[in-house]
């Protein structure tokens, strides 16, 4: 864990993270369920509807014109699929005290509004406003038809569908158009009701501000929030591999490719499994890079993700249609040779810096602790970014052989052009 | 090294011209483990045109591009996998008018500063490595026609200019690329990545002074020549007033764009950045009456945005995103901005948004990336990224009006756009 965790009320906690650095202040309020297909679409929705006006500024025009007279403070609404847990909220942004011309002080407004947000949301006949409900809905919709438009991202998706079909993992942080339609006002208005009493929230600060101030603004903004028995979440079900590998093939009139592979890992073994993916795909200097791209000059990209929390690997690529055989078999030649431990000295040298450099770089950047510090969270994990970085120091070669020796094709998803196209 | 404290934002820079002809800043960030190195020329996507050895030579468009893909190349190897030895994060990137190589690491800083310094000014590549490049980079340009924020972007610029070279593709297309040989990039090379043609900006924990040694030691000792560019003479007139293309999309998208004046070279430049961000905020920002109509009309949704952007030679505001009924929404920024340039705006409104676009400009100072991205362009431009305080001071709501007066008119105006392509 990073910075400092205390329990505020019945499963409310804050994370306090002090930084003088920066020249903004980082708040964030974070609800986490248990990811599930019948719930996707609704919990998705919940942030955008509230985020579209409180008790004492029930319309966006009057939320924006409160914002931008703190500065441009920002609330963004968030949705994010961290392992199999649904995590939504909002997260908000200020320039710190200390940059403001006037000198004003920033956090209390900008908690209470926060609070506001997510406690006390504009209604009407006890329900949502019928015309933000509506909209957000159509919005929501939209947004989730418009993943086509990114094919990379679109592809990338389409493989984890199809490889964690029927698991959670699978179900996507939006949830799906044909989900989204069925959702009804007054059924969302409960749903959030009950996930203000039974849902797990944290709270998130990372800024100048002493850690009494904090947790006084942000006991204030929260003071409403009922609380009743909150519902755990569950542990991250293991991905069944089929016998076989499957491929899937679909068309649409693009002029790239986008070969997808889905590697399942046997493995428990994280460090080693982390720094195998690093060597394989995981950087620009990883196998992939260098001989799918450099080597062969088959694509301008071809990386591979490791998914710890589930504990599988992906491989996105972009490539001529035609091509789809060589980088195949290039892509399974590379992950071969990192089974085999077929590396050159500076490659594990250069993997184990390209992870240490990130751990050390990450406290540069307040985004990027909140998202740890929530994804630590979520999945149970409690290791502090040092411990991260001792044990990527302190994986040998032998075991990252051995947990890459586990890591076993699973999924192809190809993506390729229309015959008509071609 | 000279100093200056710039006592509103916070922030102290280094600042030093070489000999050579080289400028260096300096951003010390105390407390961040972090340190980055960003090493850019004057020489870009736009720069196909321009005078060497008296000669005015025309390049294939998307040469600054594929010089920065083969700049890598060493000839001991690759100079990226020498410095993610290191630890370091390195990258590069071409645009309109700078290409820029960078990279941030955690320790070893200064041996990553000599590999960044060293790579890019000494060129080795020979015709097969030049020609292994094509597939590499004829796959890059396949990316982006697929991305549909790309290719709106690029009509665009199309139909805003008629010379100024902004309207070509910055990466070329397969065809153009195909022209482009090692002694074409060694002569772009030669022209273009003198010293005095470049700017090293660091920014983090460092000693200023090592910075400024170790460039003096690595870099060649004389700059280089002007060299003059041609980048046509632009008419006030658009290229064409709007045009269409059908791809594989969810649903319609636009863009909304006008061609504005550019500002003159200084202050100007900074002063005009500013106008432009308040002006487009006003007009069409999150809490601008347009925005809050529209999108509780259902016209626009949270995919709209706009901007207001500058190129050599070249000014444009513009704004856009999905929605179902394209032409209304870019009918309805017009007759807003004739509607605010007729009535004026309620002074506390231009007061808050003035504000909010204030607090955005701190905001991004914690951001080492755009740090030494404003410095290179403030270097390039004559002006001082840091003193938008100051700027904000001199500019009031009547300056913002009359921005919107002269530049968002009907004739300025193109109209862009994307549509689904139908099922057969």
């Amino acid at each position: 864990m990073e910075g400092i965790r205390t329990r505020l009320a019945e499963e409310v906690y804050l994370t306090y993270l002090p930084a003088r650095k920066f020249k903004t202040s980082v708040l964030s309020a974070q609800f986490l369920v248990p990811l599930r297909e019948e719930t996707a679409s609704g919990f998705a929705l919940l942030p955008p509807v509230l985020r579209r006006g409180t008790v004492t500024c029930p319309n966006m025009g009057l939320l924006s014109a409160k914002l931008d007279r703190l500065y441009g403070a920002r609330i963004e609404s968030v949705v994010r699929k961290i392992g199999e847990t649904h995590c939504l909220g909002f997260v908000a942004s200020m320039i710190d005290d200390s940059f403001t011309p006037g000198g004003e002080r920033l956090l209390e407004d900008v908690a209470g509004l926060l609070g506001e947000l997510v406690c006390d949301p504009a209604t009407e006949r006890g329900r949502f406003v019928t015309n933000y409900f509506e909209s957000e809905r159509t919005n929501l919709t939209d947004a989730i038809r418009s993943l086509i438009n990114d094919k990379r991202a679109y592809a990338d998706r389409r493989l984890l569908q199809e490889m964690c079909a029927g698991e959670p993992y699978g179900v996507s942080r939006l949830g799906e158009q044909a989900g989204v339609e069925k959702l009804q006002a007054g059924k969302l208005y409960t749903a959030y009701q009950k996930l203000l009493s039974t849902a797990r929230l944290e709270l998130f600060y990372s800024g100048s501000a002493s850690q009494g101030r904090v947790e006084q603004a942000m006991r204030a903004a929260f003071s409403s929030l009922p609380r009743e028995k909150v519902e755990p979440l569950l542990p991250v079900t293991r991905h069944a591999a089929p016998d076989a590998p499957r491929t899937i093939t679909e068309s649409l009139d693009v002029t790239q490719g986008k070969l997808g592979m889905g590697f399942t890992c046997k493995s428990r073994d994280w460090p080693a499994l982390l720094l195998g993916n690093t060597l394989f795909g995981g950087s620009s200097n990883s196998k992939l890079f260098l001989n799918v791209r450099e080597k062969l000059s088959l694509c301008y990209y071809a990386s591979s993700t490791f998914h710890r929390s589930k504990g599988l690997i992906t491989v996105s690529s972009g490539i001529e249609f035609e091509n789809y055989q060589k980088a195949y078999d290039e892509i399974m030649a590379q992950l071969q040779a990192v089974q085999n431990g077929n590396l050159e000295d500076w490659e594990l040298e250069a993997a184990r810096s390209t992870l240490l450099n990130a751990y050390a770089s990450m406290q540069d950047s307040q985004g990027r602790m909140e998202n740890f510090c929530i994804g630590s969270i979520a999945t149970g994990q409690n290791d502090s970014l040092e411990d991260l970085a001792q044990q990527v120091r302190e994986t040998p070669l032998e075991r990252i052989q051995e947990a890459m020796g586990s890591v076993a094709l699973d999924t192809v998803y190809f993506l390729r052009g229309k015959e008509d196209a071609e | 090294m000279k100093q200056n404290f710039y006592q509103r934002i916070g922030e102290l820079v280094h600042q030093e011209t070489l000999p050579n002809g080289l400028e260096i800043r300096v951003v010390p960030k105390p407390g961040y483990a972090k340190k980055y190195a960003f090493f850019a020329t004057r020489y870009g996507g736009m720069d196909t045109r321009f005078q060497h050895d008296g000669q005015w030579l025309d390049t294939p468009a998307g040469i600054a591009h594929y010089l920065e893909h083969k700049m890598f190349d060493t000839e001991e190897g690759n100079a990226l996998q020498e410095l993610a030895k290191n630890g370091a994060e390195p990258n590069a990137f071409t645009s309109n008018a700078i290409t820029a190589y960078y990279f941030d690491s955690t320790s070893k800083f200064e041996e990553n500063l000599e590999i960044l310094l060293k790579f890019v000014s000494i060129p080795y590549f020979t015709d097969e490595s030049v020609a292994k490049e094509q597939g590499i980079i004829g796959q890059e340009i396949r990316m982006i026609e697929d991305n549909p924020d790309w290719q709106i972007y690029h009509q665009m610029l199309k139909a805003l200019y008629q010379q100024n070279p902004a309207k070509t593709s910055i990466a070329g297309t397969i065809e153009s690329i195909s022209h482009i040989t090692a002694g074409t990039l060694y002569d772009c090379h030669k022209a273009f990545y003198t010293p005095s043609n470049m700017i090293l900006t660091v920014v983090g924990d460092v000693e200023p002074a090592a910075v400024s040694e170790l460039a003096q030691r690595v870099l060649p000792r004389s700059g280089g020549p002007v060299i003059a560019r041609d980048y046509g003479q632009e008419p006030e007139a658009v290229a064409e007033r709007e045009n269409q293309i059908a791809m594989e999309v969810s649903s319609p998208q636009f863009l909304s764009a006008f061609k504005c004046r550019p500002p003159e070279r200084g202050e100007d430049t900074l002063r005009t950045m500013i106008l432009g961000d308040i002006a487009c905020d006003l007009l069409l920002g999150e809490s601008s009456p347009l925005y809050q109509r529209l999108y509780s009309q259902g016209l626009i949704n949270g995919t709209f945005g706009g901007a207001f952007e500058l190129l050599p030679g070249a000014a444009y505001l513009y704004a856009g995103g999905d929605s179902k009924e394209t032409r209304t929404v870019a009918e309805e920024i017009l007759k807003e901005a004739g509607r605010l340039v007729r009535e004026g705006a309620d002074e506390s409104f231009y007061q808050r948004v003035r504000r909010a676009s204030y607090g955005f400009n701190i905001r991004a100072l914690n951001s080492f990336e755009n740090i030494a991205a404003s410095m290179t362009d403030g270097h390039f431009n004559g002006y001082d990224p840091f003193r938008f305080p100051e700027v904000f001071d001199s500019i009031n709501l009547d300056d913002v009006l009359d921005f919107l007066r002269k530049n968002i008119t009907e004739d300025r105006s193109v109209f862009c756009e994307i549509v689904p392509k139908e099922e057969t």
